[in-house]
């Protein structure tokens, strides 16, 4: 796409030439590499600008509401005090759109584009992002008019307070979604009458005499059995016909909603989609990004006078800290790792089932395979898979990884263990879900009375009442019929309900169902 | 672009304003929620304005980096640890606050305990001189000069005459050219008020009923400080003698002995009579006390109370704040001397913190 085509909001400052110049360059290193992306356009943006594009979520248009005002706030003052700074930002869209602070130093910047280029690559090319919208900025630009639209026909309060409702559900959806399909499509063209290809219900008789047979097999029984059968019947007809992962879908297709309410729900459904990918591939895309910038920078982009700044810099994004495991970090270390394994073939059962430890640390088969390997991994892997398949107890020892926990006792969080499996079984369990709570829906016609009932699947970590309270008064005001949702309170199996007007909790018999962490 | 992101902010504002509109009555009630922030602003903890969603609870844990032993605790639970699992990162207990100015508050406050604006003595002589340099004369003396102007008239006058020559432009002012920067003196209508506080210090008032009196006091001076621009405040601490004293030592004395509230009406009649002619400042006086007094002083504070005080005084709010010791008695002995709607006495009673909100609009709901 050309400049000039570009739609109007984005007439920022032009690209000063060295910028463009160096574009050009860290482009075709890139390139070089064997980076694959859509075209990059950099916008040079001030501070304010970059912190409103920011608080959008990176995009320029977006359809009102309170919380990028927030966000635009917290970032500016941050910004302000020192406490902050946004470095790069750049959005999954074709072309890839990329802001670059005007008043960086030339050296960053060029560091921020390597860093785009990295991340423009792993989006186009993983495979957890090739179902989301490469128009989005356009979309979001329309789902802004069309919010915008229902805000004038019937008020910014109604719409948005309806938005607010609608968010609180925003992360209920089936990540898995875009890639399985998870039941037929509805039959539009199904016109023939449902029954007529079924058994008639017929109550079962015994045999019987035929003179007998009005005492034996009695009409008002047989009645009552028809009956009966029929009811059964209807029950397996069950809404949703399996648990369903996709609140938002339930309720698009369920609730009783008006046509303005349901366009908006289904535009903050489909952002909901569109940013899902971002979160499941956190560790990895920063990883990535870091990795790229990384190696251009250090043999292709530095000046001698410029080595220190970057140094600095780099060394700023990617310092840890115990409670806080950088996703830079931890997945450029990661990218690294691999690659040195299967440059020296350090992997596969001969490597495992070597006992020999000085053997092993000079293990080196001449492989090579490094480069294709994490090319290959960008491509198939999210932060889950990703972490499942390749930390090693060796990384772990290397890093000086621990897991933590809380302490009731002490009001502290506290190390819990440096044992190689617990590590990972809690890495994945944070990563398990983007680290929310699954809920599914479980019945939309609960007790028969058009009651909504939520399944919390129980990993062994309780919801948070307060919240869980809030939101099921959202959820409540959606449906419009009372809510349910059945997890675990203190270790007991319980029903949280709202009904519209008060909260109730009942204790279970019935087991929730558990899933091992 | 950055015009969408003001509109967005300024919603987000309005909600917040929202927010401490609906909570007001608890933030009066409750002083330490609000922390002063420099001369005119006031910083107030809203609470959470986020989106409810299904949410972990504490338990969870999360993976670190770095050097420590099994047990070795690295961080609270409320500081911002953030593992990939977001641990420690407890939204529900994120307090947003939220800088406000004082005068916002003030109009939330009248908005919401819907007090009228004060009209200020209707009386014309209080009025104020001020001169202003606004007009130009011809004469006056040579330091108020207004060269600029005089050599605009030069060059008019040379231009007029033909003997200005564009190729070797001098101007040269002669006495009909001078100009003078001049004066008009305007007479302004001014609005100066006083706020006198008197407090009974004697054993009885405990620190809590201080307490009461200071925030009641914030509320009081926030409002009025509205109304009038130039706002005096004067602070009279008493037990059986009176004094006047700073603000700090009025909201943190604590004497022992008896009490006789006329000794203080003497001390404010003194100090009106000093420094706040009647004819030229709106007198505000607010007397707090737990309603005890010297049984024969009675008869003595009245009398002063009736001919020296309210005479001058826009508005006299007493308000007895109840106390484990105190009788109480004074209220009522107000209340049978002037009975119970008096058009410069308000009487009110402060039972507690909550009953600091009504106390308000009883003092300031007269508009006076």
């Amino acid at each position: 796409m050309s400049r000039s085509t570009l739609p109007k909001q984005h007439a920022f400052r032009p690209l000063p030439p060295e910028l463009v110049d160096a574009q050009g360059q860290i482009e075709a290193h890139a390139r070089n590499y064997g980076l694959d992306f859509y075209s990059t356009i950099f916008e040079l943006v001030d501070a304010d600008q970059l912190h409103a594009v920011a608080a959008c979520g990176g995009f320029p248009t977006r359809y009102p509401h309170w919380r990028w005002g927030m966000e635009y706030e917290q970032l500016s003052k941050g910004y302000s005090y020192g406490l902050q700074k946004i470095y790069e930002l750049v959005i999954n869209n074709d072309p890839c759109y990329a802001y670059l602070l005007a008043s960086n130093a030339a050296s960053d910047n060029k560091l921020v584009m390597a860093h785009v280029y990295g991340h423009c690559d792993f989006f186009k090319n993983n495979h957890w992002f090739s179902r989301t919208n490469r128009k989005m900025v356009d979309a979001t630009a329309n789902h802004a008019n069309r919010v915008i639209r229902y805000m004038d026909r019937f008020g910014v309060e109604e719409v948005e307070t309806f938005i607010d409702t609608c968010l609180s559900i925003e992360d209920l959806i089936d990540i898995h979604l875009p890639f399985i399909k998870r039941r037929d499509d509805p039959e539009r063209y199904k016109f023939a009458e449902p029954t007529e290809d079924e058994e008639p219900i017929v109550a079962a008789r015994f045999p019987s005499k035929q003179y007998l047979d009005s005492y034996v097999n009695p009409p008002g029984v047989l009645a009552e059995e028809v009956d009966r059968r029929r009811r059964q019947q209807l029950e397996r007809q069950k809404n949703p016909p399996e648990p369903m992962r996709d609140v938002m879908l339930f309720l698009l297709e369920n609730a009783p909603l008006k046509p303005w309410q349901l366009d908006v729900l289904s535009i903050l459904r489909s952002e909901a989609y569109y940013f899902a990918p971002q979160a499941q591939t956190k560790i990895m895309n920063e990883g990535w990004a870091t990795f790229w910038h990384s190696t251009i920078m250090t043999r292709h982009g530095l000046d001698a006078a410029d080595v220190v700044n970057y140094a600095d810099h780099c060394a700023g994004t990617l310092a840890s800290s115990p409670t806080r495991l950088n996703p830079y970090k931890l997945g450029v270390e990661l990218f690294r790792d691999i690659e040195e394994r299967w440059n020296r073939g350090m992997f596969g059962p001969e490597y495992d089932d070597c006992d020999d430890l000085a053997a092993k640390r000079h293990w080196d088969t001449g492989a090579g395979r490094g480069r294709e390997k994490i090319f290959e991994v960008r491509r198939i892997h999210n932060d889950l898979t990703f972490i499942d398949e390749f930390l090693t107890l060796d990384f772990c020892r290397r890093h000086k990884m621990f897991s933590f926990g809380y302490n009731e006792d002490s009001g502290y969080y506290e190390i819990e263990s440096r044992k190689f499996d617990d590590i990972k079984r809690q890495l994945l369990f944070n990563l398990t879900n983007v680290g929310r709570p699954l809920i599914r829906v479980d019945d939309g016609n609960y007790k028969n009375r058009g009651e909504l009932f939520l399944e919390h699947v129980y990993t062994g970590v309780e919801l948070k009442l307060a919240y869980a309270h809030d939101t099921l008064v959202n959820l409540q005001k959606l449906w419009t019929r009372p809510v349910h949702i059945r997890t675990v309170l203190d270790e007991e199996t319980t029903i949280l309900s709202f009904d519209g007007r008060e909260h109730t909790t009942a204790t279970s018999e019935e087991p929730v169902t558990i899933q091992e962490a | 672009m950055v015009l969408r992101i003001d509109r967005d902010a300024a919603r987000f504002r309005q909600i917040l304003r929202g927010r401490i509109r609906a909570n007001l009555r608890k933030y009066i009630t409750h002083s330490e929620m609000i922390g002063r922030k420099g001369r005119n602003l006031v910083s107030i903890p809203v609470p959470q304005l986020d989106i409810p969603h299904f949410r972990y609870g504490r338990n969870q844990g999360g993976v670190g980096q770095g050097e420590g032993e099994v047990g070795q605790p690295i961080g609270r639970a409320d500081d911002e640890g953030t593992g990939s699992g977001k641990a420690g990162d407890d939204p529900g207990q994120h307090v947003l606050e939220v800088e406000v100015s004082l005068d916002e508050l003030a109009g939330m406050l009248g908005e919401e305990l819907e007090l009228p604006r004060i009209e200020p003595k209707g009386r014309p002589s209080l009025e104020e001189q001020k001169t202003r340099y606004n007009s130009i004369r011809r004469v006056g003396p040579e330091s108020l000069r207004h060269f600029k102007r005089t050599y605009v008239e030069a060059l008019r006058r040379q231009v007029s005459e033909g003997s200005y020559n564009a190729g070797n432009p001098s101007v040269v002012p002669i006495r009909d050219d001078r100009r003078y920067r001049s004066w008009e003196t305007i007479n302004q209508p001014q609005a100066n008020a006083v706020i006198v506080y008197m407090m009974d210090v004697s054993g009885s008032m405990t620190d809590d009923q201080k307490n009461l009196v200071r925030t009641e006091a914030f509320w009081i001076d926030t409002w009025l400080r509205t109304q009038y621009e130039g706002l005096e405040r004067r602070y009279i601490i008493h037990d059986a003698a009176a004094k006047e004293v700073n603000e700090e030592t009025f909201y943190h004395t604590r004497e022992s002995g008896g009490t006789r509230i006329s000794s203080a009406y003497e001390a404010c009649r003194e100090l009106l009579d000093r420094s706040f002619p009647t004819a030229e400042w709106n007198i505000y006086c607010f007397q707090f006390s737990d309603g005890d007094n010297w049984g024969e002083d009675n008869r003595q504070a009245l009398a002063l109370l009736k001919d020296s005080l309210m005479p001058r005084c826009n508005l006299f709010c007493y308000g007895q704040v109840e106390s484990p010791y105190g009788s109480g008695e004074y209220l009522h002995a107000l209340e049978e001397a002037f009975g119970e709607e008096h058009e410069t006495l308000v009487l009110s009673e402060i039972a507690g913190h909550e009953a600091i909100y009504d106390s308000i609009k009883k003092f300031l709901g007269k508009g006076k």
